[in-house]
């Protein structure tokens, strides 16, 4: 599988700049950021082959990359959206209206949590505490939050995700 | 005025980069200290009187002096960034705002402990911060305070920031370095501590970014004129990022002598409830730490008013008290419904639990299910007590702290606020459509009028 899977020249680059950060021999240590990598470059998610992949760039087993993506929330398992809305829902999130948020983006998607579009636009995903509580009520998309959240805020930001105008890096 | 250690320029325009930083006299204080031995250094900070500030308050020069230093062996810094407690965003502020400070203070942490190579181990969540820190870490670099023989001293430092993959447990120092060497965040069992085998089995010292950043003042002023800020052993400053039902969240820098009342209510802090409403309860240190009611929190046991320290807010033990922890200071209006705040929290929890330890594992679970069963208006009286039986089981007997911060909170809630649960579970029709409010209070505690 791994004839076929490859990272881009410049991304192999930086696979190599990050394992150089630790001491030989425990090039494992780059597994995180190497996966965040990977699910960055191919389609948003770690499908096997990918994770296998991964496993013979560091020289380590793919049990070792299985058991690692699995147990992180910000590793895809399974196919997601273009857009994975991140809604935190905990504790001082709540406190200030999450719960609406939240239900307005799945009436207005027509998804339930985890799910994605039938467009593969969008995918919905509560987090669990996303460090934006001075912030509430917020969403992390791609690599930014948007932060004291409305209703409107919300149409605002699917508007200018299907114009494509919202970034995402 | 508090005093302002920290966030002392973090108003001022473009102090993220090296050349603003600089002309506020930043890294001033690593010239100083690498004129200085790395005992000299100890010694202040151990002076300093400074205690971690990720939660456990543990003393910091203290920690460092544990710091094995076999012949030959590497040792390194790891500096926790991965803050996940719901309620504390303080590190984000630091590490977004202010990058120089707390790279100026991991090159003095560094110099001290002989770590040539540290890391910073950030929540994966933060995704644009590690670009702000690489940055800085770059700039530096260029101005010689980073790389090859830092100032001609002969001293040798390399930082490099380490994403996490989104885990609450890698805040957990062992989980965090069990993540660092590229594995599940899985806790270790102590001892052997950090200090004697942490990273890849080398010595190594792990601090919360608001503990290293504190460094930076500590060398500046002195570690003894560092502990005349604040009282008792709560010396210096504390960041305390604020939440909840307030006017003005945000991430304020205090010196530790105020009262709670004075936090909330004035205009300098949070500037009071939100929309004229009662404050009904707080979290004041992170949601692991015990909610408690108005009452208990304005005024220590013996009602003497309570202050924003370590000692006052612990003040009568979990009966009464809670704890200063991260700083995330959570405040709960009137109109908040207990069970439902202490139902988010055991999701949490139960969410973050790594699976490795039985009673956390099977009891975070259990706990949300109860509680989001009583929240429902499903409950039966005797779920309570059940609650608490779980929590006390779960408490003390895992190998990390998380099994802790899940009993805690809803310990406390049943402690304080035992009457809200029993009205959720005797009115089900009622529980969905009306909160239980401040009328419910034996004894309700009135709007403190601040003007």
């Amino acid at each position: 599988m791994s004839e076929t899977i490859a990272f881009k020249p410049e991304s192999l680059a930086q696979v190599h700049k990050i394992m150089a950060r630790y001491p030989e021999g425990r090039q494992k240590s780059a597994l995180l950021p190497v996966l965040h990598l990977a699910q960055k470059e191919f389609g948003g998610w770690l499908d096997v082959p990918v994770m296998d992949y991964v496993a013979e760039l560091l020289s380590i087993k793919p049990i070792e990359v299985y058991e690692v993506a699995t147990f992180y929330t910000m590793f895809n398992m399974k196919p997601v959206g273009k857009y994975v809305l991140e809604v935190c829902r905990t504790g001082p999130c709540m406190v200030c209206g999450s719960e609406k948020i939240l239900d307005h983006i799945r009436t207005k998607l027509n998804i339930k949590d985890g799910q994605t579009t039938e467009d593969g636009m969008f995918t919905l995903k509560p987090a669990e505490c996303l460090g934006a509580c001075g912030y509430a009520p917020m969403l992390q998309l791609g690599k930014f939050f948007h932060e004291n959240l409305t209703i409107e805020k919300v149409d605002e930001i699917l508007d200018l995700c299907r114009e494509g105008q919202i970034a995402l890096d | 005025m508090s005093k302002k250690l920290l966030l002392k320029d973090a108003h001022i325009e473009g102090i993220r980069y090296f050349e603003t930083y600089r002309k506020q006299g930043g890294y001033g204080a690593a010239e100083k200290a690498l004129k200085m031995t790395p005992d000299e250094i100890l010694e202040e900070v151990k002076a300093s009187g400074l205690r971690g500030r990720g939660g456990a308050g543990f003393p910091t020069g203290m920690k460092w002096s544990f710091l094995a230093k076999p012949e030959g062996v590497p040792r390194h810094l790891v500096v926790n960034a991965d803050e996940s407690e719901p309620g504390t965003f303080k590190d984000r502020y630091l590490m977004e705002f202010l990058p120089h400070l707390l790279i100026e203070g991991m090159l003095i942490s560094s110099y001290c402990l002989g770590s040539n190579v540290s890391y910073i181990y950030i929540r994966g969540e933060y995704s644009w911060i590690p670009d702000i820190l690489e940055e800085a870490i770059e700039e530096a670099k260029a101005a010689g305070f980073l790389g090859k023989n830092i100032m001609g001293t002969g001293f040798d430092c390399e930082i490099y920031v380490q994403r996490g993959g989104g885990a609450y447990i890698c805040g957990e120092e062992t989980a965090l370095l069990e993540s660092l060497e590229g594995k599940r965040g899985n806790p270790r069992l102590k001892p052997p501590f950090p200090a004697v085998k942490g990273l890849w089995e080398r010595p190594t010292v792990v601090n919360n970014v608001e503990s290293i950043a504190a460094i930076v003042p500590i060398i500046d002023i002195t570690g003894a004129e560092y502990a005349k800020i604040g009282v008792g052993r709560s010396t210096g400053t504390k960041l305390i990022s604020a939440c909840g039902n307030i006017n003005k969240p945000g991430v304020y820098e205090i010196d530790m002598t105020i009262t709670v009342e004075e936090f909330i209510y004035s205009d300098e802090y949070c500037g009071g409830i939100k929309d004229g409403k009662k404050l009904k309860a707080c979290i004041p240190g992170g949601s692991s730490v015990p909610i408690v009611p108005a009452n208990l929190l304005l005024k220590t046991v013996n009602g003497e008013p309570r202050y924003m320290n370590y000692e006052s807010l612990a003040d009568g033990g979990f009966a009464t008290g809670t704890m200063m922890g991260s700083g995330g200071f959570i405040v709960l209006d009137e109109d908040q419904c207990i069970v439902e705040h202490t139902m988010t929290l055991a999701r949490f929890y139960n969410h973050e639990s790594c699976g490795q330890c039985t009673p956390c594992r099977e009891g975070t679970g259990w706990m949300y299910k109860i509680l989001k069963k009583i929240e429902k208006g499903e409950g039966k009286m005797e779920d309570i007590d059940l609650l608490w039986d779980i929590q006390r089981k779960i408490e003390g007997n895992t190998i990390c702290p998380l099994g802790d911060a899940a009993a805690w909170p809803v310990a406390a809630a049943i402690r304080h606020f035992r009457d809200e649960f029993e009205w959720h579970i005797k009115n089900p029709e009622l529980s969905q459509t009306q909160n239980y409010g401040l009328a419910h209070y034996a004894d309700p505690i009135p709007a403190v009028d601040n003007a």
